[in-house]
């Protein structure tokens, strides 16, 4: 993978071809406001989509988190963590679309920003799958969270497509940011941002188990 | 391999501003005012839950090889246009619970990038075609004639965006951009689990 195999001179000389193909692949996946095959209220779904992960910071703070934990544990880590949390989100969502119940998804939620920052702060190096099934313990709060707030007469697929599409965003922001770990002050500033995140974890889950809204 | 800039601006920048400065469609089938196979052609390009599986399948089948790619060209496509006519003889418009599966399927053979016989890829695109054609065929009037036209309109329309998404997977040469188009797969996995959750939604 580049960042262990490949220089960055390799990587600068082919982010082209790569660019236009996710600029492409990103515009495929971005379809206008449609009515084929109507199910109603479409005309808010990929807008409400895209803004509900960015819409809060404790969802921000624990996506990007991913990220930079991703970045920092290099390949494949980099990419399967953040594969691993869209598709176990979205199991997370199905469950709150179903109108599955599951008891203390705040603090959850939460507690993935404090934990999740806190092995970056800490530069935890656990196995692949443990890291894997951390976050995508964390995915499920997510997921749901994001589910039951779906607003009614939202398109299922346009909102789906906007809520992936960021929080997928939100993850390539954190590996971007953390790909400064091959640097000696990068690595500093890695884990000072990760110690933020958690600090922003733990703000959070204090609102969360105090009851006060955010 | 690196991209060419002709390349681009051919293919790449026109497919991308008809993606932006496409209206909204209304009914089944967007009236474009240039006939039903412009309404077919432009279809595709309006209904992310056809769109999402064939970018799927195009990836998967561009990632296998160029051979992958052209089994998909001409299969599916094909298969659509069968699967339109079957609908055809279906009385009212239907609606089967395994379009988000299919879409979620398709995701994950994108995903992990397992290798497939070739015949199973072109099963799939048969297979994916028949269903999608059966569901759009099911929707459009029976009476008239422009819906057969519609019909292939669609089919080429398949055609277009298969063979341009199968050949720029085929051939990207970088590891990491082989990576990029797997995590597609999970943004498309993604999507279909939360569409089914919709579904399931709407249904109960």
């Amino acid at each position: 993978m580049f960042p262990n195999t490949h220089s960055m001179k390799n990587f600068i000389q082919h982010a082209g071809a790569a660019r236009r193909s996710f600029i492409t692949l990103f515009l495929l996946l971005y379809p206008l406001t449609v009515f084929a095959h109507k199910r109603g209220g479409e005309a808010i779904g990929f807008a409400s989509g895209f803004e509900h992960p960015i819409s809060g910071l404790d969802h921000i703070l624990a996506m990007v988190a991913v990220g930079m934990w991703g970045a920092q544990l290099g390949a494949p880590a980099m990419w399967v963590l953040p594969i691993v949390f869209p598709m176990v989100m979205a199991l997370g969502g199905m469950m709150g679309l179903m109108g599955i119940k599951l008891p203390g998804i705040e603090p959850c939620i939460a507690l993935s920003a404090l934990a999740l920052g806190f092995a970056v702060c800490r530069e935890a190096r656990p196995k692949l799958w443990i890291a894997a099934i951390i976050v995508g313990f964390f995915a499920i709060a997510h997921g749901h969270a994001h589910g039951t707030e779906l607003p009614l007469g939202a398109s299922g697929v346009l909102y789906s497509i906007g809520f992936v599409i960021a929080t997928g965003l939100l993850h390539a922001l954190g590996i971007a940011f953390g790909l400064v770990h091959r640097w000696p002050a990068g690595r500093i500033a890695l884990r000072v941002a990760g110690a933020a995140v958690a600090m922003g974890g733990v703000f959070f889950l204090w609102k969360a188990i105090s009851g006060e809204a955010v | 391999m690196r991209l060419r800039r002709p390349r681009l601006i051919l293919f790449w920048l026109p497919l991308a501003i008809a993606l932006i400065a496409a209206p909204s469609a209304h009914a089944h089938l967007m009236n474009t005012g240039f006939g039903p196979f412009s309404d077919g052609l432009t279809h595709l390009f309006v209904t992310p839950e056809d769109l999402l599986p064939v970018i799927a399948l195009a990836l998967m089948a561009g990632l296998r090889g160029p051979r992958f790619g052209r089994a998909v060209l001409f299969a599916l496509p094909v298969g659509w246009l069968v699967g339109s006519a079957a609908g055809f003889l279906v009385a009212q418009p239907i609606t089967l619970p395994a379009a988000e599966t299919i879409t979620i399927a398709l995701g994950v053979l994108l995903a992990t990038d397992r290798p497939l016989p070739l015949a199973l890829v072109g099963c799939l695109a048969i297979l994916l075609g028949l269903f999608h054609g059966i569901l759009n065929g099911s929707e459009l009037p029976k009476t008239s004639a422009s819906s057969q036209i519609s019909s292939a309109g669609i089919s080429a329309a398949l055609f277009v965006t298969v063979s341009l998404l199968a050949g720029q997977a085929a051939s990207m040469r970088v590891p990491w951009a082989r990576v990029a188009l797997r995590v597609a797969g999970s943004w498309i996995v993604a999507i279909g689990l939360l569409m089914l959750g919709w579904a399931m939604r709407v249904s109960g």
